[in-house]
């Protein structure tokens, strides 16, 4: 079935998130690539208004109504079932 | 089962990554990540459009007992009056409300932030239940974030006016993500999700419509009937960039497909820009479009026409367009509460949706031949954020 083939990605995912982790637990980062944006040039990225979470309960609220109206669903932090959209 | 396999596709290798994310956690010895400030959040919401009135309140909390466990809760209240094209070509218009809740935790070690959330949506008429977990870990000198989530709901239907009327669904979710820094003013996020879904998964309320040419309408009426499973997998990119005049802007772009044959596109630009020390206004435009489920059809030919039948308008040829902006104004301390740094925000979301395969059976033209479907919505929020 053409699912079977979308959750290989997903088993796929996984497996670089996980090869990711080994990276960095064993260290081999520190022996080839080295961070490359220091801690203290990140002022602009902690700046509030970079923030994708700046209005939490808006995102939420975004998302409830977006979902239920969409057939789409995923990968934007929402979720659960219920929508009051009958 | 292709649900089962999914189940054991993502729970392995979940499990092994956490075990080996949790040893990570333990063997670093380097600069700990931190839990998000304090905050309260209060909001009135308001949804206008296609016949509906959805408003009411929500509240969100979110409170550290120490620096590394933090507690939320979200209470969340819609109180709907409907007379949509739904209902008005087969039914009576209604007003319901449907109460929102979620209690969550979260745990710090090291780099390492697992959070639990445990949901709970009432309605009359629908009760769904979730759990969900949720790790992520800071990594490569803390320019990358991984993430793995797993959530498992449970769905209760009814249906009112029919007591004898229960069904159940199920959903999994697992989903992965990475954010990487990529220069001092860029970073990007990857998200994958896949859901499953078994059960009951129509509406109880829809039908669908068919010719009948026995009647003087034309046109007869029978429930819909969809799959008992759907599978789904979705994958979003967002990419945050800060302009050198202190401005931000963000890029979003996701592609979803399911086994029910629908594929969707969506993707939206956010520009937020400070005023001065006191506002912050942001600007929003997304487009999302959909193809239709296999299954729908606007009008059957005839009654029983094939083994699944749809047609709600969510699971049409479809798209839609928002536009939408937004006022914050940072309170000055006089006005903020016990000189907590607070602010007021407005938002307001104009939405057209064009159906490009759903008729509105309350036009003229014929059975068949009337003009599609289409409407507007606004959608504004109001909140107050104190930050503690």
């Amino acid at each position: 079935m053409k699912l079977k083939k979308e959750f290989l990605v997903i088993k796929l995912v996984l497996k670089v998130a996980f090869l990711l982790s080994l990276f960095s637990l064993t260290g081999c980062a520190s022996l080839s690539i080295e961070p490359w944006v220091k801690p203290y040039e990140r002022q602009n990225l902690a700046d509030p208004i970079m923030r994708l979470s700046r209005h939490p309960i808006a995102n939420m609220h975004v998302a409830h109504v977006l979902e239920a109206r969409e057939a789409s669903r995923g990968a934007d932090a929402s979720g659960g079932g219920g929508c009051g959209c009958n | 089962m292709l649900q089962e396999g999914v189940v054991v596709v993502v729970i392995k290798p979940t499990v092994r990554l956490l075990i080996l994310w949790l040893l990570s956690a333990i063997s670093t010895v380097s600069e700990a990540a931190v839990l998000e400030a304090d905050r309260a959040d209060v909001l009135y919401h308001s949804y206008e459009g296609g016949g509906m009135k959805i408003d009411g309140p929500a509240i969100l909390l979110r409170k550290k007992a120490t620096e590394a466990v933090a507690f939320t809760a979200y209470y969340y209240v819609d109180t709907i009056s409907s007379a949509s094209v739904d209902v008005l070509s087969t039914a009576s218009p209604y007003s319901e409300e449907r109460n929102e809740g979620q209690l969550g935790a979260e745990y710090l070690y090291d780099k390492t932030i697992m959070s639990f959330n445990l949901r709970q949506s009432d309605e009359d008429d629908f009760l769904a239940q979730s759990l969900s977990v949720n790790v992520s870990q800071d990594t490569f000198g803390d320019l990358t974030n991984l993430s793995l989530g797993f959530s498992y709901g449970d769905n209760e239907i009814k249906r009112n006016g029919d007591e004898s009327f229960l069904a159940q669904s199920e959903q999994y979710r697992i989903s992965a993500g990475i954010n990487q820094i990529l220069t001092r003013n860029l970073t990007a996020n990857l998200r994958v999700e896949a859901i499953a879904d078994e059960g009951f998964l129509n509406n109880p309320y829809r039908t669908v419509r068919f010719v009948d040419t026995s009647i003087p309408s034309g046109v007869g009426y029978q429930a819909e009937i969809y799959p008992q499973t759907r599978n789904s997998l979705a994958t979003k990119l967002s990419v945050s960039y800060f302009l050198p005049y202190r401005a931000a802007v963000f890029f979003h772009y996701r592609y979803f497909n399911d086994s029910w044959e629908i594929k969707s596109t969506d993707a939206e630009l956010n520009y937020r820009h400070p005023i001065g020390d006191e506002f912050e206004i942001e600007f929003k435009v997304r487009y999302y479009q959909q193809s239709q489920a296999e299954f729908y059809s606007d009008l059957f030919p005839y009654k029983d026409a094939q083994n699944y039948l749809a047609r709600d308008k969510e699971l049409s040829d479809y798209d839609n367009a928002t536009f939408g902006i937004g006022v914050t104004y940072l309170l000055p301390k006089y006005l903020s509460f016990e000189n907590l740094r607070s602010e007021a925000t407005l938002q307001w979301d104009y939405i057209d949706f064009n159906y490009n395969n759903f008729r509105d059976p309350t036009s003229d033209g014929g059975v068949g031949n009337e003009s599609l479907y289409g409407f507007s919505a606004n959608v504004f929020r109001a909140f107050v954020s104190v930050n503690f």
